[in-house]
């Protein structure tokens, strides 16, 4: 039983800070947010293609490094302690994760080793208009050609990276009503896309629309279905808790410091007990938090079906880093309200992630099926 | 990280489960769900004959260090409260004997003090309580004004003690006493072990809000314990005092989210059985107490990884704090889910149904062993490096 990193995984963590601080920290991130680009392409080239971040969990066959969830895991809650602006959770974590569950070993081949050398980005279109994670909410539609491919038709929001990302894994609806998978690239004629104005500009979403876009029948990924995906997205989720893991530590940290150090009744602030009581509480959620997404790290790499793990970790984590966010304003007073303030980067940032790969009551609904409560038991209506 | 346990320590769960098996099948069956906070009162004879089953059986002092104990690891320690939650097997009468009292010997009592004292607890024969508290000194224990005086061979100790857990069981009390009048707060206090059955203590239990009564008022008026029975030096009592306090907050309580999730189960059961699962609150309620389950499930995991070596890491410091939060939100959740029902006794003036127990005893969880503001106070300033 061994309950941490490896001196590896740790060495791995500290170069991706190291680079990160290199970059310009948190102020890049700014950088990135306020140039209207949403990715930060230098520290991208050096996280993704030097430190080979992009094909972390790539299979080594296809020119990644081969390594797994708990590797993610560890990376993740650096670029989330400084908010680090680049498509790791997009393309490293989600699209690929999506990439290596659905598709078949020939599309692995045809696919991975750009997104390993970091020439290309990727991400997975899923939601809709209606913001519902589940796939009955999927209306694009994929129809056979005559010439023997598809004709994809529809529009896709909420998109992480998407005005960014090289290649769209578009999920559909195929012959029979089933879901499906495409890779299609960004720049195939039919696709519109167009950055969304977030509230949180350290990370970018995009609405895709699919103008009878056809793509050849190679592009769909293995043999559909909804369940690859589903897998994907349950793995990416635990990344994202850990990212969270990340930013809520950071929140801790930066209030402790400013707590130390400003006076107001001629003692520092971290002297009253009203605000050592708000951080001690901070100090609980993130080491539970890290708890529970170190803990199911271990069981992405491990556990046959991480469904019900994934969205435990994900409500939790999110609701930690946005209570941290949250009481780190007001630690700060009226500096943390300002736009100057790293905080409300912060407090941004975990406001989206509480909705970004579903929401967190969709999660605590999914544990409370799992558990045999709820709707889908209560069939009756009342009425007799 | 391999979140897997060795197998020989898999074999050990193993060895535990099959033997509270057997034991709670034949003649002790009876007592499975009996005890535990709120139940003190229950089957004290039969509780007292398990006591001695599992002395017998070894099972007491697990992680004492050899000789007085098995030397177990903390894992082991761990999956033996956990296969005894999970067998309902009852609740301990000699827990405070054990992982209080008797961790602390065993760590800081001399020779002859572990050689009288540890054997009879390891065979489940002799009961402690705590003698800490007072009437004017609980958060601030180093208020205590119980004074032990040395006379001839004997310490002679007066004054009150209250909240004490057991004592109206207990075969002896540690006792927290000023032994230096001239010192002030944490110095010149001493650790006594006291013996309860003799002139001079009186006890009288306290009622509790549950309506039972496990934790009393003692007052000692002249009351010995022989010289040699200080623990540590005489006046170096705060030192022990805390590490007793922090074995109370440590492994003893790391595995208890198993008897928690038996909690959970009963109120999801309770859901399903009465339709308040319809409403997707309720739901979300209870699928967040089962998410706080999993959180203590890996944190305790993570914080005992890191303190294999004894000393529990300072994320440690969170998991009181965190627990007993959660189990009073547990409670509150387990009465909106019996709707009306949650009002009406088994029988009058005071027998709670099981859940009813779980929503008023856990208003203390947040009180003993350091309330949570305190644990607060010290996560702020030992984990955080806040001023004071
Ligand atoms: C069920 C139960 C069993 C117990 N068993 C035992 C036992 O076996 N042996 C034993 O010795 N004791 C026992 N206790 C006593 C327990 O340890 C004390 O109740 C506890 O230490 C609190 O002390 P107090 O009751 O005097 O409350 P107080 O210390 O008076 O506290 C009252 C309130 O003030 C708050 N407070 C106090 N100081 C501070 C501070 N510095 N900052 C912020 N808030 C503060 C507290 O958090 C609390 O909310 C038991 C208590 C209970 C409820």
């Amino acid at each position: 039983m061994r309950f941490a990193f490896t001196d590896e995984q740790e060495e791995i963590r500290r170069q991706v800070r190291r680079a990160i601080a290199d970059g310009g920290g948190v102020t890049a991130a700014r950088r990135a947010m306020e140039d209207g680009a949403g990715i930060d392409r230098a520290l991208w080239r050096r996280l993704g293609t030097e430190l080979g971040l992009a094909g972390l969990a790539i299979p080594d066959v296809h020119g990644g490094a081969g390594l797994g969830w708990i590797e993610i895991v560890a990376v993740i809650e650096a670029l989330g302690a400084d908010l680090a602006c680049v498509p790791f959770l997009s393309s490293a974590c989600l699209a690929t994760a999506a990439i290596l569950e659905a598709g078949t070993p020939e599309q692995h081949a045809a696919l991975l080793p750009a997104m390993a050398r970091g020439a290309s980005t990727a991400t997975l279109a899923w939601l809709e208009a209606s913001g519902d994670p589940s796939p009955d909410a999927i209306e694009a539609t994929a129809h056979a050609d005559p010439d023997g491919g598809f004709v994809l038709r529809g529009t896709k929001r909420f998109v992480l990276d998407g005005h960014s990302a090289d290649l769209l894994l578009v999920a559909v609806r195929a012959e029979g009503g089933a879901v499906a998978l495409h890779a299609v690239p960004a720049a195939t004629p039919g696709v519109r896309r167009a950055r969304l104005p977030t509230m949180d500009g350290t990370r970018a979403q995009a609405e895709i629309i699919l103008e009878d876009v056809r793509v050849p029948a190679s592009s769909r990924l293995g043999g559909g279905g909804w369940h690859p995906i589903a897998r994907a997205i349950a793995k990416a989720r635990v990344a994202l808790a850990a990212e969270q893991v990340g930013g809520a530590q950071a929140c801790l940290d930066f209030s402790v410091a400013y707590a130390k150090v400003r006076q107001q009744f001629g003692r520092p602030i971290g002297s009253f007990q009203a605000i050592q009581h708000t951080l001690a509480d901070m100090f609980v959620q993130v080491e539970t938090a890290r708890s529970i997404a170190y803990h199911a790290a271990w069981e992405a790499e491990h556990a046959p079906d991480i469904e019900v793990t994934s969205a435990a970790t994900a409500a939790y984590c999110a609701d930690a880093f946005l209570a941290c966010a949250a009481d780190a304003i007001q630690v700060h007073g009226g500096i943390g309200f300002t736009w100057e303030h790293d905080a409300q980067l912060y407090f941004k940032r975990a406001r989206a992630g509480r909705t970004l790969l579903g929401s967190t009551t969709a999660h605590r609904d999914t544990v409370a099926r799992s558990l045999g409560l709820g709707l889908a038991r209560a069939h009756t209506d009342g009425t007799r | 990280m391999d979140l897997r346990l060795s197998p020989e320590d898999e074999r050990f769960r193993d060895e535990v489960r099959a033997w509270l098996e057997t034991r709670l099948g034949g003649d002790f069956r009876d007592l499975r769900g009996t005890g535990g906070p709120g139940h003190e009162h229950e089957v004290v004879e039969g509780r007292m004959a398990w006591e001695r089953e599992l002395g017998a059986a070894g099972w007491i002092g697990l992680g004492w260090p050899a000789p007085s104990g098995r030397g177990a690891s903390l894992w082991r320690q761990v999956i033996f409260q956990e296969e005894y939650a999970r067998a309902r097997a009852p609740g301990r009468l000699g827990h405070i004997g054990e992982h209080l009292l008797g961790a602390t010997l065993a760590a800081l009592g001399t020779p002859e003090q572990k050689e009288r004292f540890l054997p009879p607890i390891a065979r489940g024969e002799e009961l402690w309580c705590q003698g800490s508290s007072e009437p004017g000194a609980g958060s601030d224990l180093a208020g205590v004004t119980t004074r032990a005086d040395l006379a001839g061979d004997a310490w002679a100790i007066r004054g009150q003690k209250i909240w004490t857990s057991h004592a109206h069981l207990a075969d002896y009390c540690f006792v927290l006493a000023r032994t230096d009048p001239a010192e002030r707060r944490h110095a010149g206090l001493s650790y006594l072990l006291v013996p309860m059955r003799q002139p001079g203590v009186t006890v009288r239990p306290i009622r509790n809000l549950t309506g039972s009564a496990e934790f009393c008022e003692v007052f000692f008026d002249g009351a010995r314990a022989a010289r040699e029975n200080v623990v540590g030096a005489p006046g170096e009592g705060w030192k022990v005092a805390m590490a007793t306090l922090a074995f109370e907050r440590g492994a003893s309580t790391l595995g208890q989210q198993i008897g928690f999730a038996s909690e959970l189960d009963a109120i999801v059961a309770a859901a399903r059985a009465r339709d308040a699962d319809r409403d997707p609150e309720v739901c979300r309620r209870i699928a967040d107490a089962w998410i706080g389950l999993r959180v203590m499930r890996a944190f305790a995991l993570r914080v005992l990884s890191h303190g294999a070596q004894g000393e529990l890491p300072p994320a440690g410091l969170g998991a009181k704090l965190y627990w007993s939060t959660w189990h009073r939100r547990l409670g509150e959740l387990a009465m909106d889910v019996l709707g009306p029902d949650a009002e009406i006794l088994r029988a009058p003036p005071c027998a709670l149904a099981p859940l009813q127990e779980t929503f008023l005893f856990s208003r203390a969880d947040t009180i003993y062993a350091g309330s949570s503001e305190i644990q607060r106070n010290i996560i702020a300033t030992r984990a955080l490096g806040l001023p004071r």
